[in-house]
């Protein structure tokens, strides 16, 4: 009878599998990346590798000396330790980070514009005391400028109605102020010492989402040429909630890593984070596995760093508040191996 | 979660050369493998020193690139913050945006 290694689930919780198990949960995560994605298996030599760290009853797991990866931390700290500043300091002397980030709680451009007086001056003095490069980052978050939040139509009512025109118009519109809100803050930051700026969970809203940033990183590129521009990415397919919208002549609903890469690049950005999220039913294992296969051809192409997003809930790393480090270490590991990452 | 992405692959940040190589990521759109290449070219040293804290310790004394206080060893008569920054840039020899406005504004080099 095969002996039963203690593993995790995609919610963090433990349970017991065999090695056979485990490696039929690879194959199985591969399979179902590969199927949604139209991405290669990963091969048997991978697959390999990947059972040698998910079948380990070891409590921790790393890369070979030599193979270190640049952590760029987006949102550090909790806002536990006082102030933004000391949060930055912890991550860069405590935490090992390669570069850190500057964030306000309501982690938004259009929310930030409203306190951005207090945020460039927090990060004019973190400048002072903070060595590792020091970015600032929010989400595009278009949602927010539909109604009632926002100045637009909200798509998502229109959409139910199939007023479908007028829920594409409202994206549009929503897209050229949220673009101009995002531009307005890099302005600010970049004029206040910031190294880059961070777009995190782009397309969180979907295609126009994606457009509003790629457009403001498109402008702060041709403004500013040293700038830092991270893109991370929402999730691993750009949902078409408007479903025509183009960049440079790409539609960008229905884009996985690969293309979505092409684009960040094409529009400027110096660093790019693909995302795949977790399914909290399945292994730590199977998710690996299936986010391997879905961001491989986007390392594979990839003509500016790579960092992918490796939070709660993304990755592989369990959706769980506290993610045990056993798991996040195989997934860290695992990810930086299979993909060839420049970062993460 | 980030001390465990930390130890199982980061490059060390501060501790070793891992803020540098990021700089050259973030700034010049470098991949990995060559934007260690660049900063162990500059600094001098073999690219498994660049996540050795034993080894960027040194180097970054001699560099005064910057080293984290720990507890009796603190770094006071030494380049910090953006001290440490003004030189990042110029053994780099990349931009720093903090350094360059720091300098228009002290009215540094006019």
């Amino acid at each position: 009878m095969e002996r039963r290694i203690t593993t995790r689930l995609g919610d963090g919780s433990f349970i017991e599998l065999t090695r056979s198990e485990i490696e039929a949960d690879l194959v199985a995560g591969s399979e179902m990346g590969a199927k949604r994605s139209k991405a290669p298996l990963l091969g048997d030599d991978e697959i390999g590798h990947l059972l040698d760290i998910f079948a380990s009853e070891a409590k921790f797991s790393a890369v070979d000396i030599g193979d270190e990866v640049v952590l760029s931390f987006d949102g550090c700290g909790n806002a536990d330790a006082g102030t933004p500043i000391s949060d930055l300091i912890i991550y860069q002397n405590h935490h090992g980070a390669d570069s850190v980030e500057l964030w306000h709680h309501d982690y938004s451009y259009k929310a930030v514009k409203t306190v951005l007086s207090f945020e460039t001056q927090a990060m004019k003095d973190a400048q002072m005391m903070v060595v590792a490069p020091l970015n600032y980052g929010a989400m595009p978050d278009l949602g927010r400028y539909s109604m009632p939040d926002g100045p637009v139509p909200n798509w998502s009512e229109l959409l139910p109605l199939g007023r479908i025109a007028e829920a594409r118009a409202s994206q549009v519109e929503a897209g050229v102020h949220a673009t101009r809100d995002m531009v307005h803050v890099a302005e600010a930051m970049v004029e206040a010492g910031a190294d880059g700026l961070d777009f995190d969970t782009s397309g969180a809203a979907g295609d126009g989402d994606l457009l509003a940033t790629l457009n403001a990183v498109q402008q702060i590129r041709a403004a500013w040429p040293d700038a830092g521009i991270e893109i991370g990415m929402a999730s691993e397919y750009v949902l078409g909630m408007h479903g025509e919208l183009e960049f440079e002549g790409r539609r960008l609903a229905g884009m996985w890593p690969e293309d979505q890469l092409a684009a960040a690049t094409a529009a400027g950005a110096t660093i790019f984070g693909p995302a795949v999220n977790v399914n909290t039913t399945k292994s730590v294992a199977w998710n690996v596995a299936r986010a391997c296969t879905i961001v491989k051809p986007c390392t594979a192409a990839a003509t500016i760093p790579v960092h992918m997003n490796a939070g709660m809930g993304v990755g592989g790393v369990p959706m769980s508040a506290y993610p045990p480090a056993d798991a996040t270490a195989r997934v860290s590991r695992a990810l930086v191996d299979i993909l060839k990452l420049d970062g993460l | 979660m980030a001390s465990t992405h930390a130890l199982a692959s980061g490059m060390g940040g501060m501790r070793t050369a891992g803020d540098l190589v990021a700089r050259l990521q973030i700034t010049r759109g470098m991949r990995l493998t060559r934007a260690k290449e660049y900063v162990a070219g500059k600094l001098g040293c073999s690219l498994r020193d660049l996540a050795d804290p034993v080894a960027m310790h040194e180097i970054r004394g001699e560099l005064g690139l910057g080293r984290i206080p720990v507890q009796d060893l603190t770094y006071a008569n030494e380049p910090g913050g953006l001290e440490a920054k003004f030189r990042i840039a110029d053994v780099l020899d990349v931009p720093i945006n903090s350094v360059q406005r720091f300098r228009r504004r002290a009215g540094i080099d006019g």
